[in-house]
């Protein structure tokens, strides 16, 4: 190992560094007398201490990715760890959303005694699992950022434990989840089994030999497939989001909901782009099935639900299919960065909606359901104008920021000459809209039902006006953004 | 930069109400919403003051790159086809704002604010040049409108503002496809590029009817229409106005602007079907429009006849036609804006739009009554009025196409007479039946402004129309060279 791998390697190694100290050194931050509560985990120093170091932390990890973003690419550790243009633009936004969750779900979290120290910090190591699979380019690297990434949000999810429902979330999140890394750990072994390497870069070389078996070859990608499309959430490997996304407290849904997809995002790429792309004929299909079927599903569904919690979850199957069909198209950085972009904007926007509805619960209210949102625009026209941005940009209308990320990646569509899956692709859409509309109805059109309250510290509200204007800004001038995502995805393919 | 401030003029207005309004007394608001929609208005003049009358090429041109990634610029320009329709619209902005004057009473700076953005993104749609920026300003304006329906509208409002949402949403994103289908054609997105792209015909065709499906809606055409007279039922007048005055002509000038110059000899090889379709609407939609008990719905199912003679005209190819059409676009936004006002007043002050619950209007209010019965003979076409100048112009090339399309469209005429003074008949005329008819109090100041103005222009176009196809002649006989040559 010499510098230059240590240099590739130290935001994470930073990050897995201040994490465990700061959960140690919360053990040892004296409460104050009157703070002293029969409850063991109420430790509002603590926590405040993990919290302030924590958002310093995420600030200068994001901004030193951004740093990076325009750096070549550079395989660390053997091969085993690999830092380009592409990774880096993932975490950077990673880091950032992790830090807009944190704000958004402070207020939410000392509301229902959630805000100790071991929350912020399994959140940090949910990050740090995130940032190694984004860079993995090995499939134990690989592997082993999944797990970090996955364990730690089992363990959230389950934190509220006087919830039974958040109980009966995280079982069912841990179960198939377990089951799909099994089916994922399947697939890789049986790609090692075929070329003999577990290095992506070795394995790209191998896998287009003609002397290989394809058969086991593509049996092994099936289950990568199946393994990748849990991951992401899209159908029909998708039981388990609606479940999990109502079951979690709000800001672990928005944990999950947000940075997690662009992890999902790096996967999906650096296995079927960045090593399969040889079997393209035969991941081209099965992918398109899965988007297919999540453009259905996925909107259809969301139309019977009337918890919104529940409806996002079905809303962001859907949008992963969007990211899928982007993937789809003939071997085309234009094609990939439109993926990556939807995905980027997709995260954007879920940071957005989870924020209102964070801030829009109280001390024992959880806004979730339709009728929480009633009237909201009589009492509080300001958020609903943000929420009716959020959701004119999930159901794809000019001029927020959903509509330049559909429109990019039906236009990757278009190109790669699939104009029947654009055109079923905006059908759904169409049915998409409906529901998006109803959450815009029930703010703008109807009477309230209750008293509204807005909570959440001057800060978050503020990031939540930040976030809400920027998904209109970045629809109304999406060009930089795109041409960021193209030029790091240019880099990255060319110079990989 | 005139196309701009006239675009960002009445949205920055809208904004700053939105922002500033919205605690403070409503007064303000108002004067502040009718300042910027005059102001809007004054900006559009020199488009019609210093049009050069003798090019057909786009003018007040702008150009600024918008999404480099995709070619997409913030490309605009008016010709004799649409430079009207942006004078138009900045002007019947002014009217909605006067009619909500007194009506409106509940967030009333959201309500301003949502029009004067609206009519912005609507100015945006008849001036912009690039295929994406058209797209989005014709998509962007569903918000509002959606949002106008939705809050202010009568009783069943909210299925009327998903009907309307949903229905125009199903058409514009077939034609998202079609216009991504001409970028990789082409590798641009600039309309004047598309209009010479060189397209078989089955992708002409395909082209057509993605492009058709998002105008005819809009339009609405025959057998698309069922969403118009629920929308106008519920919405409240301004949004009746704009709606009718404007919206519809969205459609209708993505016809000259999209289908008829991309897709020449499909609109050629289809322009049959699409007459076909027009007369329909013209006569079996009037006829329907005859048997309405709801005023404002019978002036909706007037407008969906009125539109047919709008396509008819257009797919006629022939610069009478055409001109005719639109010449009857710009009337018609006078018109039916005029009428719906008109309604409106009646409704502010009976809280119904029954036919039957009026008759004898006239002896309580004469003053509106002259107004109703002038605009009653303007809609069913009567010379001397704008509405005669664009259908007898459409008939007229209708009959040299063929005689029976002249004489079926000529029906038309009698049928529009039919059910608008039969109309009046029961509404203004007879015997007070009703009690809260007899305590009816004449019109104001305010509506007598709006309704005055907005019938001297009527008579205006109808007694000298040539200040109007001046302007249209040479744009539209470029469109009809253009058209003419095949692209097979």
């Amino acid at each position: 190992m010499d510098t230059f791998d240590l240099i590739a390697i130290a935001p994470e190694l930073i990050l897995a560094f201040i994490a465990s100290d700061l959960l140690l050194t919360s053990a040892f931050i004296k409460e104050k007398k009157a703070d002293q509560s029969p409850d063991v985990f109420h430790t509002p120093k603590a926590a405040s201490f993990v919290y302030f170091c924590s958002c310093i932390l995420l600030v200068g990890l994001g901004i030193a990715f951004l740093f990076r973003v325009d750096d070549l690419p550079y395989y660390a550790m053997y091969g085993l760890f690999q830092s380009d243009p592409v990774a880096n633009l993932l975490k950077a936004v990673s880091c950032f959303a992790l830090l807009i969750t944190l704000i958004y779900s402070k207020q939410y979290l000392i509301d229902r005694g959630l805000f100790r120290p071991d929350f912020i910090v399994l959140a940090l190591f949910a990050l740090l699992g995130q940032l190694v699979l984004i860079s993995g380019s090995n499939l134990l690297t690989l592997y082993l950022g999944l797990e970090l990434m996955a364990l730690s949000t089992y363990g959230l999810v389950a934190m509220r434990h006087s919830s039974g429902m958040s109980s009966e979330a995280a079982i069912k999140y841990f179960v198939l989840g377990a089951l799909a890394s099994g089916f994922l750990l399947y697939g890789m072994s049986m790609l090692y089994g075929v070329t003999g390497s577990l290095d992506l870069v070795e394995i790209f070389r191998t896998v287009a030999d003609p002397r290989i078996n394809h058969l086991i070859m593509a049996f092994g990608l099936v289950f990568i497939m199946a393994g990748l499309a849990f991951k992401l959430g899209v159908a029909p490997f998708h039981m388990w989001v609606p479940d999990v996304y109502q079951g979690a407290p709000t800001a672990v849904t928005l944990l999950i909901a947000a940075a997690p997809k662009l992890a999902a995002f790096a996967l999906l790429f650096r296995l079927l782009v960045n090593t399969l792309l040889p079997l393209l004929a035969d991941w081209q299909p099965m992918l398109m099935i899965l988007a297919v079927l999540s453009l259905v599903i996925g909107n259809v569904t969301a139309i019977a639900q009337t918890n919104l919690k529940r409806m996002l979850a079905y809303s962001a199957i859907a949008q992963m299919g969007f990211v899928l069909l982007g993937m789809l198209s003939v071997f085309d950085d234009h094609a990939f960065s439109a993926s990556m972009f939807y995905a980027v904007t997709y995260v954007i926007t879920t940071l957005g909606t989870f924020g209102l509805l964070m801030v829009l619960s109280r001390k024992g209210y959880d806004c979730e359901t339709l009728d929480g949102l009633k009237g909201l625009n009589r009492k509080h026209p300001w958020f609903a104008f943000l929420g009716l941005l959020m959701m004119f940009s999930l159901a794809g209308i000019p001029p927020t920021v959903g509509f330049a990320a559909k429109l990019s990646v039906l236009e990757a569509l278009v190109d790669a000459n699939y104009v029947s899956l654009a055109v079923i692709a905006v059908i759904a859409s169409l049915i998409g809209a409906f529901y998006y509309l109803r959450v815009v109805k029930v703010m703008y059109f109807d009477e309230p039902s209750h008293e509204h309250s807005v909570s959440g510290s001057t800060i978050a509200k503020g990031v939540l006006g930040v976030n809400g204007l920027m998904v209109l800004a970045l629809g109304i001038f999406p060009g930089a953004l795109m041409a960021v995502c193209l030029d790091v995805m240019r880099n990255t393919l060319l110079g990989g | 930069m005139i196309l701009s401030y006239a675009i960002w003029i009445p949205i920055v207005f809208g904004l700053i109400i939105l922002i500033y309004g919205s605690e403070r007394p409503s007064s303000g608001v108002r004067y502040l919403a009718l300042f910027g929609a005059v102001l809007g208005f004054i900006a559009t003049l020199p488009l019609v003051l210093q049009f050069d009358e003798s090019t057909a090429a786009m003018q007040f041109v702008e150009k600024l790159s918008w999404i480099e990634r995709y070619d997409i610029n913030y490309h605009l320009g008016v010709d004799g086809i649409s430079v009207w329709f942006v004078v138009l619209t900045a002007f019947i902005n002014i009217f909605v704002v006067v009619a909500a004057w007194e009506v409106i009473t509940e967030k009333v700076s959201q309500y301003l604010a949502a029009f004067m953005i609206l009519s912005g993104l609507m100015i945006g749609v008849f001036s912009a040049l690039d295929g994406m920026l058209f797209y989005v300003f014709f998509e962007a304006t569903l918000i509002p409108m959606y949002i106008i329906i939705g809050v202010w509208g009568g009783k069943n409002r909210i299925y009327a503002a998903f009907k309307f949402f949903l229905y125009t949403l199903l058409g514009s994103l077939l034609t998202l496809i079609a216009m991504l289908y001409l970028y990789n054609a082409t590798n641009t997105f600039d309309i004047q590029t598309w209009h010479h792209a060189p397209l078989d015909i089955v992708e002409q065709i395909l082209i057509f009817f993605a492009f058709f499906m998002a105008f005819a809606v809009k339009v609405p055409m025959w057998p698309l229409h069922t969403w118009l007279p629920d929308v106008h039922v519920e919405a409240p007048t301004g949004g009746s106005v704009v709606l009718a005055a404007i919206m519809l002509k969205l459609g209708a000038y993505g016809f000259l602007r999209f289908s008829l110059p991309i897709a020449p000899d499909a609109s050629m090889y289809l322009g049959p079907f699409v007459i076909f379709l027009s007369l329909v609407a013209v006569i079996y939609v009037g006829l329907v429009a005859l048997v309405q008990k709801d005023m404002k719905k019978l002036v909706a199912y007037s407008s969906v006849a009125h539109m047919g003679f709008v396509t008819l005209g257009f797919f006629l190819f022939s610069p009478l036609g055409i001109e005719g059409g639109i010449i009857q676009m710009i009337s018609h936004g006078f018109i039916s804006g005029a009428m719906f006002l008109a309604i409106g007043v009646l409704y502010d002050r009976m809280h119904t739009r029954q036919i039957a619950d009026f008759g004898g209007v006239i002896h309580r209010m004469p003053k509106f009554s002259v107004f109703m019965v002038f605009l009653a003979m303007a809609n069913c076409g009567l010379p001397a009025t704008s509405g005669f100048v664009g259908e007898f112009m459409v008939i007229l090339a209708a009959v040299d196409y063929d005689f029976w399309f002249g004489v079926l469209a000529a029906t038309a005429l009698m049928l529009g007479a039919a059910y608008s003074l039969w109309m009046v008949k029961r509404v203004i005329f007879g015997a007070i039946a009703n009690p809260e008819v007899d305590a009816l109090t004449d019109i104001n100041g305010r509506e007598f402004f709006m309704l005055a103005v907005l019938s001297i222009c009527v008579l205006w176009m109808g007694i000298y129309p040539k200040p109007f196809t001046d302007i249209i002649h040479p744009a539209v006989i470029h469109l009809l060279e253009h058209v003419a040559i095949s692209k097979l």
